[in-house]
């Protein structure tokens, strides 16, 4: 598939057309999709009547937007007025959200046609997409195994050239980790870049909506359209959206990239000989490679599933089968929100659910979320440190390659230190990319990962851009 | 160090987060909860007294809106999305207990 | 009410007041008493999944003006969510503030010279209403509720006093004094009938200088009345279970107005836990100095101060006028007791028509400027209305605003000219001469009757003193 920057370029020169674009995604969607199940939800009629409104206003003479006519693809756990949203959960099911998330608009708004909601860990609770009440999705590299998680169907629609672009949200990895293990590119913004309004709440001091593309400049381009202040979002930063499509090839000539022992330990012996190769790369075109460590990452995991948790706990309390969704009626109240849950979540996230409100009820406070909180402040003052240093954070995105279905479902802890790379920059609130780099066991794709400090998205582009460029093969 | 957790404890929390569980489901979450607990001795073990926690990654502070009104949603739109409602409001099962 | 021999109660108020500002404490729904249910919601009050909330900054106005008033120290302040479930509250947690409120400390002095002391007084939202069907009407026994949103999000502040108070008079003179200091900082209407001001009390007993005793929470008290009778009820209780040989629970208690009774809601045992934690999508309040500054010049003031400077003005009040000053102060009518006394209307008949007449139309206050006060009341004093006419121009004027004159002419309440009642005099005179010499002959009860007979002639519009200005000369 052509990339968005050039589907843009097309339809707004006349070349091409919406409705034309449309109807090669639809067509790469009816191909996969029964096999791949990325999509929850397709929106034929919308997306055909936005792609209309679009050529018409093209026609018009009307700018339409940098991202005109171009398919995209939206994680499910964000709202579009009048389309299902499920968060991949059951007690979601047949809800239609009243309104639209600040980003959904905005690529709207862009000239982007939203064609269907992708599938996800259930309230984006997972690594694999195997927690989905829907079935999981399948790796379009090879479906037996996972496409990662939480957006694993975002990441899937790109890699299956579904879509060029896809939306996201990243917790403790959710973009990065399932872009690594389909090779496709992922970003994690800045804490506050882009809006949350409208994204189903996983854990809020951490959620973070970002791009999926096949390429950084489309990343990039997309990543433009929805960075910027929101009013309805109390944490979205002040600043307007940043530049950063025209520095994708700034490169990274006189940086200092930091190649962090912490971010490759413990992973396969082909990730790390792949973010080896990368460093490579960085260092011939003109980047200075430090080799470092930063101990505090150790303590990402534990303070990660305390404090993610704990938010989740609250977060998803609004699920009481009151107002929307579904609802297993009971004798009283208290024991319609017991039933209702009780069938409406999903394994997974009852267990989160469970361990956040243990770890915020009386008596167990201050040992396990008040010292999490600790620990976070820990977090931020070693990546300040860190970054008095070095420009760039160099490491692996995922421990492995995409694993296969099952492989680590019995055992929740297992499946937790699959982020045990991704969660620091989280924590800290910063940003991080995973952008492929090689192929491992099965020929399946391995990403690597670049951390930058707050604010720093133009710089990772630039530094991902070279990798791309180099290709990654050994 | 806490104790380690009990079967008591995953029964009481399950109340508190209103979800009911199963013989086996309380066994299986007792032990799969108590492993990730084990992994966060890495971090109980710390003495932090002295460290500031962090709930925000940003320090953004002051942010307010101006006392203006704007539009509701339609109530028929959204009585729509109610699982059962009555007379232009959401119905429910009998409240047991107050308010707070 | 007195307590056994050797008791004292202990009592401590938590007043939630409904701040009046035009949108909810966290979305631009807006804040409206009695609207159609469910008409006043948005995503946001709602608790729809991905909606977030953004603070009004007028509501925080209000709560740091509450603060100026009370001598709190309005600082550093954070928000965090209380968890627990109830159909009320759509988020299933509530957005307060835990260990750093706006508000911390200060104190509020009664006019009796008691000094209550303020423990804090800090911002959270309301939560929806639900109307329970069913046989009885009440919670208890009602098959299904239904639920109104629309009063969900709405702001309030909880103003919570330390355990000072030591009868159940003084808790109502605090509670009447902090809802004057509510109105006159702007920030509350203070009407408690509609709920917008809402108590619970705390209340333990002792013997004088002992340890406190262990104290019950009375919840949701919804009016002054229901203030004292619960408190007079729940310390009597307690002592009279102490003396029996009991002991006390610690435990949060329901006041049944119709059975004049507290009883059990729970026990502490069944106290929730609350899991309180810092609210995520939310960020630090740090009121600075030109924000304070701000809000501390556009607060007028306090009752207090007004009441010291009218009763400079009025001097010695009689026992029912000092009533009437209260409620003046309370409804924050004293400027038109002010223009009043400014234009030599009489102390006590300007704060009589403020305290009934203004008082028994409160929400129509705004329609009646302090000019159109004065001259009706002049009107009244010069005899040119009556005291029954000036009433009820009054009452017209609230209703519908207008000038004195105009609304007493369309009343038809213009007095006769004394020329006119000299000669409706002269008419009746000539009329009934017996009666006019009986009269003139020293019988005062026929001067009942030429009134009487002027009324009846000139339909009521005839000012009775004039009239017996006017018979006292011709004798």
């Amino acid at each position: 598939m052509r990339s968005a920057v050039e589907i843009a370029r097309d339809v707004r020169g006349g070349q091409s057309s919406a409705e034309a674009e449309l109807a090669r995604s639809l067509a790469a969607i009816a191909a996969r999709n029964d096999e791949l199940n990325v999509f929850l939800h397709l929106d034929h009629q919308g997306a055909l009547e936005a792609a209309r409104r679009v050529d018409e206003r093209l026609a018009k003479g009307e700018d339409v937007g940098a991202l005109a006519g171009v398919p995209i693809a939206l994680k499910d756990n964000l709202c579009q007025i009048g389309v299902p949203t499920t968060a991949a959960s059951k007690i979601l099911s047949g809800w239609r959200p009243p309104y639209s998330a600040t980003v959904v608009e905005r690529v709207l708004a862009a000239g982007a046609i939203a064609v269907g909601k992708t599938n996800l860990d259930e309230f984006a609770m997972g690594s694999s997409t195997e927690n989905s009440a829907f079935g999981p999705t399948r790796n379009p590299h090879d479906p037996s195994r996972v496409p990662g998680g939480s957006s694993g169907g975002s990441a899937a629609a790109v890699a299956a050239d579904m879509t060029p672009i896809a939306l996201g949200s990243d917790t403790g990895g959710s973009i990065r980790q399932p872009a690594a293990l389909c090779g496709v590119v992922g970003m994690k913004p800045t804490y506050g870049l882009v809006s949350r309004y409208g994204l189903i709440a996983f854990a809020s001091s951490l959620d973070q909506i970002g791009p999926f593309a096949n390429n950084v400049s489309d990343a990039a381009l997309l990543l433009e359209v929805i960075a910027g202040h929101d009013p309805w979002d109390s944490t979205s930063l002040p600043e307007d959206s940043p530049s950063l499509l025209s520095h994708v090839d700034d490169g990274v000539a006189g940086k200092r990239i930091g190649l962090t022992r912490e971010l490759v330990d413990g992973a396969d012996d082909e990730v790390v000989a792949a973010v080896e190769r990368a460093a490579a790369v960085l260092r011939a075109a003109g980047a200075t490679i430090v080799e470092l460590s930063v101990p505090e990452f150790r303590l990402g995991l534990s303070a990660y599933y305390l404090i993610a948790p704990a938010e989740a706990s609250s977060n998803l309390a609004r699920y009481d089968g009151v107002r929307y969704g579904v609802r297993v009626d009971a004798e009283d109240v208290a024991a319609m929100n017991e039933a209702t849950r009780t069938a409406g979540f999903g394994a997974e996230v009852k267990r989160r659910i469970m361990l956040g409100t243990y770890a915020l009820s009386a008596g167990y406070y201050d040992a396990y979320y008040g010292q999490a909180l600790k620990v976070r402040t820990l977090m931020i003052d070693a990546f300040k440190r860190v970054y008095q240093d070095v420009d760039v954070l160099l490491g692996a995105t995922a421990p492995s390659v995409a694993f296969s279905f099952g492989a680590k479902t019995d055992n929740p802890l297992a499946m937790y230190l699959s982020d045990v790379f991704t969660i620091p920059t989280n924590l800290a609130g910063d940003p991080a990319i995973s952008v492929p780099f090689g192929r491992g066991e099965g020929d399946m794709p391995i990403g690597v990962q670049l951390l930058g400090p707050g604010r720093s998205e133009a710089e990772l582009f630039a530094a991902a851009r070279v990798l791309e460029v180099a290709g990654g093969a050994s | 160090m806490s104790s380690p957790l009990r079967r008591d404890d995953v029964a009481k929390v399950a109340k508190l987060a209103r979800l009911t569980l199963s013989d086996a489901e309380l066994d299986m979450f007792t032990e799969q909860l108590g492993h990730v607990l084990e992994h966060a001795e890495d971090i109980e073990a710390l003495d932090l007294a002295d460290v500031i926690p962090t709930a925000h990654p940003f320090g953004l502070v002051n942010v307010v809106r101006g006392d203006i009104v704007r539009p509701c949603l339609a109530r028929d739109e959204v009585l729509a999305m109610a699982p059962d409602a009555e007379d232009g409001r959401f119905a429910v099962p009998r409240i047991m207990g107050e308010a707070r | 009410m007195t307590l056994p021999e050797g008791w004292e109660m202990v009592v401590g108020l938590e007043v939630h007041t409904e701040l009046k500002t035009a949108t909810k404490m966290f979305c631009g729904c807006p804040n409206e008493f009695g609207a159609e249910a469910n008409t006043h919601i948005c995503p946001v009050c709602l608790g729809l999944p991905g909606s977030l909330p953004v603070l009004n900054v007028r509501a925080v106005d209000l709560a740091m003006a509450i603060g100026f008033a009370l001598h709190s120290t309005i600082g550093f302040s954070t928000f965090h969510r209380k968890n627990y479930f109830y159909p009320d509250m759509p988020k299933d947690y509530q957005i307060s503030q835990y260990d750093l409120p706006i508000n911390k400390g200060g104190f509020l002095d009664l006019p009796d010279g008691s000094r209550v002391s303020i423990e804090r007084a800090h911002l959270e939202e309301d939560t929806g209403k639900s109307t329970h069907l069913g046989a009885s009407g009440r919670i208890r026994g009602a098959d299904r509720s239904l639920v109104d949103y629309n009063r969900s999000g709405v702001p309030l502040v909880e103003i919570v006093s330390g355990p000072d108070i030591r009868s159940s008079a003084q808790a109502r003179a605090y509670a009447s004094e902090l809802r004057g200091i509510l109105i006159a900082a702007g920030a509350s209407d203070g009407r408690m009938e509609e709920g917008s001001m809402r108590i619970d009390a705390n209340v333990s007993v002792r013997h004088p200088d002992e340890p406190f005793g262990t104290r019950c929470e009375i919840k949701n008290l919804n009016s002054l009345r229901s203030l004292v009778r619960a408190i007079d009820y729940e310390a009597l209780r307690q002592s009279e279970l102490l003396d029996a040989g009991g002991t006390i629970r610690q435990e949060t208690r329901h006041w049944d107005e119709n059975l004049e009774a507290t009883s059990t809601m729970r026990t502490k045992e069944e106290a929730e836990d609350y899991r309180y934690f810092r609210e995520p999508d939310l960020v630090d309040l740090i009121p600075d100095a030109a924000w304070r500054e701000r809000v501390a010049l556009s607060l007028g003031a306090m009752p207090a101060q007004r009441r010291a400077s009218l009763l400079a003005r009025l001097g010695e009040l009689p026992a029912a006028q000092r009533d009437a000053l209260g409620v003046v102060i309370d409804l924050g009518f004293d400027h038109f007791v002010v223009a009043a006394l400014d234009a030599d209307v009489d102390g006590g008949l300007a704060l009589a028509r403020a305290a009934n007449e203004l008082a028994s139309d409160v929400e129509h206050v705004e329609n009646l400027s302090t000019e159109a006060y004065v001259v009706t009341l002049t009107m009244e004093q010069n005899g040119e209305l009556s005291a029954t006419q000036a009433k009820t121009v009054l009452l017209e004027l609230l209703t519908n605003g207008g000038d004195p004159r105009a609304v007493a002419l369309a009343k038809g309440f213009e007095q006769l000219s004394s020329d006119s009642l000299e000669a409706t005099l002269d008419g009746l005179i000539a009329q009934y001469s017996d009666e006019w010499s009986r009269y003139r002959g020293g019988d005062e009860k026929l001067a009942q009757f030429f009134i009487g007979q002027v009324m009846k002639v000139t339909r009521g519009q005839a000012n009775g003193k004039a009239v017996i200005a006017q018979l006292q000369s011709r004798r």
